[in-house]
């Protein structure tokens, strides 16, 4: 590999990596972007996403437990948002500080509950054969430009996650619902939307994606009752540079991130990277307090 | 403020109650038959999964001298604590040993960053600590025996190794913290000093799981082998992406400094099969007292491998008796004495002693991972290697003398 294609290869680790925190922060810029709650467990869901691929792939086999695994690792984590939605959070709205406190709470007994069922080590999940290679373009491995299939699969499934979601929002009743509820609630609960389903909804669609993300991810990085705290921080950080309550944002926000650290790579360290990627975060807060895409609600500036 | 003022006088009022608490003596389970040890590793948190076998491995020690009669007449008895993973709280319960139990000696510690923590609470309250794990050397205290593998005992023999072999560009990676920093300072010295290449050195965060820009750096540096200082969860992110990226170990060979048979186990050998380490013990060498060793710790803990670490944990339990008998005391000062001018004894991990510099004479070996989690033999030094503290390419003109 020289050094043109070092460039061309960052520029598609950029991509990828934006990939990856677009499906990490997709289902938090459904639940903090438009709902105002912090949901600091939200990277357990992501961590719960990657054990239930291990068990779907334990019992179906590699090959189809995979994709079994995406399912349920979806709607199980759908399910549990659900769960946590009507019994906790419903509680705290209007309260982003209390809900940060009590997710926090459900982060930790999440983290301790797989520790004691999977034990501290992690378990492992490997990649159906068919996305375990890499398509080299030009030269081996070692030397051209060469795409690892597992990375294509996350790109690909971050562009049908962010779709969907954009469909559901734009299309149908339950968007129309969440756009109206979002823009003024007050508004939307005296036109006769049922704001408590709406809100429902809403937060187990965002569990429900982490849980999805956390099946997917589990291909690339290893599955441990800690995962999700590394994912957890450039979650919050795509959201708020995105800005609150767009997707679009968020997808802009993503790549971003993405190609800025991966570019960045290419003359430093990661850590140096990452330094830079927080110190040019916060100069970009300055400017754009509320982030790429400023959406225009009441509920946002009422809080 | 009034509300503050009565919470400091509260907290005051515990401090004192904890002063009163550790200047009664301890509450002597220590009657004149047995004698206190300290056994001091994570049992929580994110070392635990590392820390507790080399727990295991030394109980198992305390409990066979036990039950062939102990130490002088009397029974070892263990007290353990939780290091949490969290250096200051390794400084707290090491004081905590010393002061409250009054213990006379400590096994205990993993990270470099664990042993730093402690290393003042020993020189300031005279304790002695057994350290058990392989690190980067550049200290020399003698309130600490060293059992773990000094550079000059796994990381340059692995280099040494490899130049044989024809490896003559190198690639360093590590996780960002002192251990792989300080010896890949040492690996550059020695690398140039044998004319060979560094073709790249990078550094992830502790637990950082995308390797994706390092990978491409790896393939414009076009190295021949990787050194790695990985450490942890982040193993597993590497070797994965790097078989995506389709390097796989036998493609581009990877040598580990921080993958034993626990770790092998955790990971999965299927991903690093092929592999390299270096370790002055692996399950497979071969030896009765090793068959014994073994033998005797899946008896306790069935279908656990045992690795490095946990050999050095169960032979400084040996160590410490052979040196109180040579003494004929506990006393920490005699003792120590002792245990530097020992002859060479074998528990399990061959032909070892401590030298006069508190570290292990000791055989160093390089093998590669089977399927089974195991490693072959590929390499091993003649005979065992004398601990070397200041790498004097490195550091000239430091010696350690005790």
């Amino acid at each position: 590999m020289s050094e043109s294609t070092l460039v061309l290869g960052q520029l598609f680790n950029g991509i990828s990596v934006a990939s990856i925190l677009l499906l990490a922060a997709l289902g938090l810029a459904l639940s903090f972007g438009l709902m105002r709650v912090i949901n600091m467990a939200h990277g357990e869901m992501v961590m719960v996403g990657g054990y239930l691929s291990y068990m779907s792939i334990q019992a179906f086999g590699q090959g189809p437990g995979f994709f079994v695994g995406l399912v349920v690792a979806f709607i199980c984590t759908a399910l549990f948002g659900a769960l946590m939605e009507a019994t906790l959070i419903r509680r705290l709205y209007g309260r982003p500080l209390d809900t940060l406190l009590a997710t926090w709470g459900v982060s930790l007994i999440l983290q301790q509950a797989a520790r004691s069922i999977f034990g501290p080590t992690g378990v492992e999940v490997t990649a159906p054969a068919w996305l375990s290679g890499s398509l080299a373009l030009g030269g081996t491995a070692l030397t051209g430009f060469a795409v690892p299939a597992v990375r294509l699969f996350i790109i690909v499934l971050a562009a049908l996650v962010l779709g969907g979601m954009t469909l559901i929002l734009s299309k149908t009743k339950l968007g129309l619902l969440v756009r109206a509820v979002h823009q003024n609630r007050a508004m939307a609960e005296a036109l006769g939307a049922n704001t408590r389903l709406v809100d429902l909804a809403v937060f187990s669609l965002g569990t429900g994606i982490a849980g999805l993300a956390g099946a997917a991810l589990a291909l690339m990085a290893p599955v441990t009752p800690t995962v999700g705290q590394s994912y957890i921080v450039y979650a919050f950080l795509v959201v708020i540079v995105g800005g609150l309550g767009s997707l679009t944002g968020t997808l802009f926000a993503a790549l971003l991130v993405g190609i800025f650290s991966a570019v960045t790579q290419i003359f430093t360290s990661v850590s140096v990277a990452d330094v830079l990627l927080l110190v040019s975060v916060i100069v970009f807060l300055q400017f754009r307090p509320r982030g790429i895409v400023f959406a225009r609600s009441r509920a946002l500036e009422e809080t | 403020m009034e509300k503050f003022r009565a919470a400091r006088r509260f907290c005051g009022s515990i401090a004192a109650a904890a002063l009163l608490c550790s200047a009664v003596p301890a509450p002597s389970g220590a009657a004149s038959d047995t004698v206190m040890v300290g056994v001091l590793h994570s049992l929580t948190g994110t070392m635990a999964i590392s820390e507790v076998t080399v727990k295991n491995a030394t109980l198992l020690a305390i409990d066979q001298i036990n039950a062939s009669g102990g130490v002088l007449g009397k029974k070892i008895e263990p007290v353990i604590e939780d290091g949490a993973s969290d250096p200051s709280m390794f400084a707290q319960k090491a004081q905590k040993l010393i002061q409250q139990d009054d213990v006379v000696t400590v096994f205990g510690g993993w990270t470099s960053a664990s042993r730093k923590a402690m290393l003042p609470v020993f020189e300031r309250f005279k304790g002695l600590l057994w350290y058990p794990v392989q690190f980067e050397g550049n200290e020399c205290s003698p309130d600490i025996m060293y059992s773990g593998a000094q550079p000059n005992q796994q990381i340059l023999p692995a280099l040494d190794w490899a130049e044989q072999k024809g490896y003559k560009s190198i690639f360093l990676l590590g996780s960002d913290y002192v251990f792989p920093r300080t010896a890949n300072l040492i690996l550059k010295k020695h690398i140039e000093h044998d004319s060979g290449t560094v073709a790249g050195e990078e550094y992830v965060p502790l637990g950082g799981t995308d390797f994706s820009a390092v990978i491409n750096k790896i393939k414009v540096a076009k190295p021949q082998i990787i050194f790695s200082t990985l450490n942890g969860d982040s193993n597993v992110s590497f070797f994965k992406q790097m078989a995506a990226a389709g390097l796989p170990s036998s493609k581009l060979p990877v040598m580990s400094f921080s993958i034993a048979e626990q770790e092998a186990k955790a990971i999965g050998p299927s991903l690093l099969e092929g592999s390299y380490a270096a370790w002055n013990y692996f399950q497979s060498i071969p030896g009765a007292e090793n068959k014994k060793f073994v033998a005797a710790y899946q008896a306790k803990y069935p279908g656990s491998p045992v690795d490095d670490p946990m050999a050095h944990g169960y032979v400084d339990v040996y160590a410490w008796a052979a040196a109180v008998k040579k003494a004929g005391t506990f006393d920490i000062e005699k003792v120590r004495k002792a245990a530097a001018t020992l002859a060479y004894s074998d528990v399990g991990m061959g032909e070892t002693k401590f030298a006069t510099n508190q570290s292990l004479v000791q055989t160093a070996y390089v093998g590669q991972l089977l399927p089974s989690g195991q490693f072959k033999i590929l390499w091993q030094s003649k005979g065992p290697v004398q601990p070397v503290p200041y790498d004097p390419l490195s550091f000239p003109g430091k010696t350690c003398v005790l």
